[in-house]
């Protein structure tokens, strides 16, 4: 099942953690919020992409399936 | 289609369908007037009869995005649990009095479009989402007081007062105000006519498309399509802003051109504004050949949006004007994502920066950059409808670009402009209306609703 990242802008408080653990994915702009692409994660990043939604203070990231 | 739907929805003898405008009558209608006009309430026979007359009227929201009707109520319909409905009538847009017009003069079509939305899709809860405006909401006191001395209505109608925000009326906005929450738009996931008020399927109609339902339940798919084009039936309502300075508000068919709309055989005017503040600039030879229809100004890349219109006159500053909007928009963030947050008062700065003659060029850097930035990346569209005036802008406007950035503005501010002397520049007292200091310069209001 592909999965892909997917970012919750109200909840996002710009901590920057899933860009640090994900900058294939995730990137910061220049205001420090992440830009995440809406790429398919590869299986080899699938874990460290569900590290970053677990780990997100905010819990403002979520990986979704893509339909 | 239509034929069939003639059959189920014969139009009633004793009374005569409007010919435009349908749905604005000269003076405002109490119960007795509109009954005298329109004829009585009319519910569907069967369950879906009137979704699908709906739908064979090809009838689109009115609001702004212009999502079909029958559509939507099916979706709510279909939903898990209990509707909830809601006549969204919050018009935050500033250039916009389309709603309070049509609340004003014919609350009662509102009012029965809204009990026959609410039957159609088995809603348990019905409300009015108005505009915090005292006249406005005694009027609409005393018309739900009318109907119910007259025998009452299926369900009871809650009028929700909206705080005077751009934002107020967004749909996810409106359903969280309506849930006792603050007005600002949420994350939403999944959508609101999936779980919206309370988490019920919500159906969230514009107050004009209301008024429409209750007219197609009169009179039938095939009248409303009398006007309007084959792929966008029937009439809507707009606020033109012409480029004499006079605004109307005017009932049009749907693929009227541009031109008779605003005028603009009659008044010079540089360019239009279609779809309000989240639309976009045309330059005025290109909207002279267009018509008010959303697949042709779709294919100019602007938007029809809920029907505002402005034609700016030849002496005024675009990118000044463009500027001021800016600004507001970026006042009117609900400040909840930190994209929109933080990056429309910076691309409405640089725009500003790009207002004066004399501009730093780098400003336009600035907002190439920011503009990218802001796009697609908050919760709602605010961000999104504000980057698209911009670079509509930006094209529009850039032989005035190139002036400002030669240290010249080719506007002359009218005689008598506050704050100028009059001549070259910029006027100071905007073409464009927005509302005075106050509301769009404070944060979100979280106030509690208050009313009922």
């Amino acid at each position: 099942m592909a999965t892909r990242l997917r970012v919750n802008p109200i909840a996002c408080a710009g901590h920057g953690l899933c860009a640090e653990l994900l900058p294939e994915r995730v990137t910061l702009d220049e205001w420090h919020y992440p830009v995440v692409s809406g790429e398919p994660v590869p299986p080899e990043l699938e874990s460290l992409a569900r590290r970053a939604v677990t780990d997100c203070p905010a819990l403002a990231l979520l990986l979704e399936r893509i339909r | 289609m239509t034929d069939t739907a003639a059959t189920i929805w014969p139009p009633d003898a004793a009374i005569t369908a409007p010919d435009l405008p349908r749905l604005l009558p000269p003076v405002p209608l109490d119960l007795a007037g509109h009954i005298g006009v329109h004829g009585p309430l009319r519910y569907a026979s069967a369950p879906r009869e009137l979704i699908e007359e709906i739908r064979a009227a090809g009838l689109t929201g009115r609001g702004g995005a212009g999502f079909p009707a029958a559509v939507k109520m099916t979706a709510v319909a279909d939903g898990r649990g209990r509707a909830v409905v809601v006549g969204n009538g919050a018009e935050g847009e500033p250039a916009s009095h389309k709603d309070r017009h049509l609340l004003w003069l014919a609350p009662h079509l509102v009012l029965d479009g809204l009990q026959l939305a609410a039957e159609a899709v088995g809603a348990r809860r019905a409300c009015l989402y108005v505009h915090r405006h005292d006249q406005l909401l005694r009027l609409l006191d005393h018309a739900l007081a009318e109907r119910s001395a007259a025998g009452g209505d299926r369900i009871t109608v809650e009028i929700v007062a909206a705080p005077p925000r751009f934002l107020a009326g967004e749909e996810s906005a409106l359903a969280s105000r309506v849930g006792g929450g603050p007005a600002v738009p949420t994350f939403k996931r999944p959508r609101v006519f999936e779980r919206g008020v309370g988490g019920a399927p919500t159906l969230v109609q514009n107050v004009e498309t209301l008024a429409h339902v209750a007219l197609i339940a009169r009179f039938g798919a095939a009248w409303f399509r009398e006007v309007g084009t084959a792929a966008e039936p029937g009439s809507m309502l707009v606020t033109a802003h012409r480029a004499d300075g006079v605004s109307l508000v005017s009932e049009i068919p749907v693929g009227a051109p541009l031109t008779e709309v605003l005028g603009l055989g009659r008044r010079p005017a540089q360019a239009v504004l279609t779809g309000g503040y989240h639309g976009a600039w045309i330059p005025v030879a290109q909207a002279a050949t267009l018509p008010l229809a959303s697949a042709a100004l779709r294919q100019a890349g602007a938007s029809l949006g809920a029907g505002v219109l402005a034609a700016l006159p030849p002496d005024r500053c675009g990118l000044a004007e463009t500027a001021r909007v800016l600004r507001y928009l970026a006042a009117e963030s609900a400040g909840q994502c930190g994209p929109c947050l933080n990056g429309l008062p910076r691309t409405a700065g640089a725009f500003t920066e790009l207002s004066r003659p004399g501009a730093d060029p780098r400003c336009l850097a600035d907002l190439e950059r920011w503009s990218g930035l802001v796009a697609g990346r908050g919760a709602c569209h605010h961000p999104d409808g504000s980057v698209r005036l911009l670079r509509s802008a930006l094209a529009v406007f850039s032989g005035e670009v190139g002036q400002h950035l030669a240290g010249r503005c080719t506007a002359r501010a009218p005689a008598g402009d506050r704050g100028s002397a009059g001549g070259p520049g910029p006027a100071a007292t905007p073409f464009l209306p927005l509302p005075a200091a106050g509301p769009g310069t404070s944060r979100p209001t979280r106030s509690r609703p208050g009313r009922r």
